[in-house]
């Protein structure tokens, strides 16, 4: 068993190691994000107190759209070097590794863009209170947003324009993540209690990281035949 | 060390079928050398043997577990970013495997381990020399290999032969795609022609 953990993470270390050697690839995500948060209030005009209605729903749609910038690249290069065979052919249980694949992905595409939420929050307007639960809601809901993305990406690695059928595909499952993590944040900013929408957040996030990579590796031995 | 046998196999491509009723055995020491022209089915064949790819009917007895048995497909398993010792180091990793012996196995295939680069800029041949260098990594008896003489100079093709022929002589056996003739002096060798 600890020798399965082994291989999971040599996974790990392989795509930190991986992303350091192309720093464009998880930059591109926080670049876009940041732009989206910033754009969004030259649209509106100026002092408009609808901005801080709109801040949760804002940077959670960001975050989504960002979630989905690199997802559709995560395991293409695998399966075009031929990694994914020998993925497939370890004695380590795939999903362990597939797992690990996505929890690197987390660490480098969506942690930084939990970092720098607290800044863009502050700027739509957000008081300190929304600007605490929204932070809590991106660290539960952003590996729902990863997870659910890469399972996306394992069914359309070997189909050929994957990157319009992908958003289309995800899309409709990345929306609970989108409507909880921005409730919790309304509710926060209403003074409510913003319990309920996080225990659904964090349901979603036990539900995804233990059966995600399981369906995963699932579509990825598809894939092969 | 158990023989592989495959009995009645069929093996279906999309809603193409490209091998049916095949039957044959590989003993330890002997080396398959399997035959066809293009589109004959024989990385097919290849992958349904060490397990990547499921047979539609017929039966494989004796299929080696996961650390029996070495694949080595048409593609590398080497990501372009990373050098040959950190690809090694990742399967080594991957696989359970202590991380020592990676270096003098990258000397054996004849790349030179001062040079830090990425396999992306590498040719070929030398790509093809760090995807074998993992057969040197752990000893399993089982060899499923894919055309591997691609892109080898008659140095690597010297070096192909000298593995091939130690592994079968100390009791391994290999299952090979080639369209060239294989390099070594291998007693068992045994040829299986695919054809439709």
């Amino acid at each position: 068993m600890s020798g399965f953990l082994g291989a999971g993470a040599a996974v790990f270390r392989r795509e930190l190691r991986v992303a350091l050697r192309r720093p464009a690839e998880w930059l591109q995500p926080l670049v876009f994000y940041g732009l989206i948060a910033l754009l969004f209030p030259l649209g509106v005009a100026p002092g408009d107190p609808a901005l801080v209605i709109f801040a949760p729903a804002i940077i959670w749609v960001g975050a989504l759209l960002s979630a989905l910038l690199g997802v559709e690249r995560l395991f293409r290069s695998d399966l075009d070097d031929g990694t994914l065979e020998q993925l497939l052919l370890a004695d380590a249980p795939l999903g362990l590794l597939v797992g690990a694949k996505l929890a690197a992905h987390w660490l480098l595409t969506a942690a930084p863009l939990i970092v720098i939420a607290p800044v863009l929050g502050y700027g739509l307007g957000l008081a300190a209170g929304p600007i605490e639960v929204l932070t809590l809601s991106l660290l539960l809901g952003t590996p729902t947003l990863i997870f659910t993305g890469g399972f996306a990406a394992a069914l359309t690695v070997g189909a050929p324009r994957a990157g319009i059928l992908l958003p289309i595909l995800v899309l409709p499952m990345m929306t609970p993540a989108v409507i909880f993590g921005g409730g919790a944040v309304r509710a926060a900013s209403a003074g409510l209690p913003p319990d309920a929408p996080l225990y659904f957040l964090a349901a979603l996030l036990a539900l995804s990281v233990t059966l995600l990579p399981l369906a995963a590796s699932g579509a990825l031995r598809n894939a092969m035949e | 060390m158990a023989s592989l046998c495959v009995q009645d196999l069929a093996v279906v491509r999309g809603d193409r079928t490209i091998i049916s009723g095949l039957g044959f055995a590989v003993e330890p020491g002997e080396v398959l050398h399997l035959q066809g022209r293009n589109g004959a089915g024989k990385t097919s064949l290849l992958e349904v043997l060490c397990g990547l790819r499921q047979p539609e009917a017929g039966r494989i007895l004796g299929q080696p577990e996961a650390d029996q048995r070495h694949w080595l497909g048409h593609k590398n398993g080497l990501n372009p970013l990373l050098t040959p010792m950190e690809n090694l180091e990742f399967w080594a990793g991957l696989n359970g495997l202590p991380a020592h012996g990676l270096g003098e196995a990258l000397n054996k295939v004849g790349l030179n381990l001062r040079v830090q680069r990425n396999c992306g800029s590498l040719s070929t041949g030398q790509r093809r020399r760090a995807a074998m260098a993992r057969l040197l990594v752990a000893p399993r008896p089982w060899w499923f290999l894919d055309e591997p003489l691609s892109g080898l100079d008659v140095d690597g093709l010297a070096i192909f032969g000298r593995l091939l022929t130690a592994h079968v002589s100390a009791g391994g056996a290999v299952v090979v795609t080639s369209h060239q003739p294989l390099p070594g002096d291998i007693t068992g060798l045994r040829s299986l022609r695919l054809e439709r």
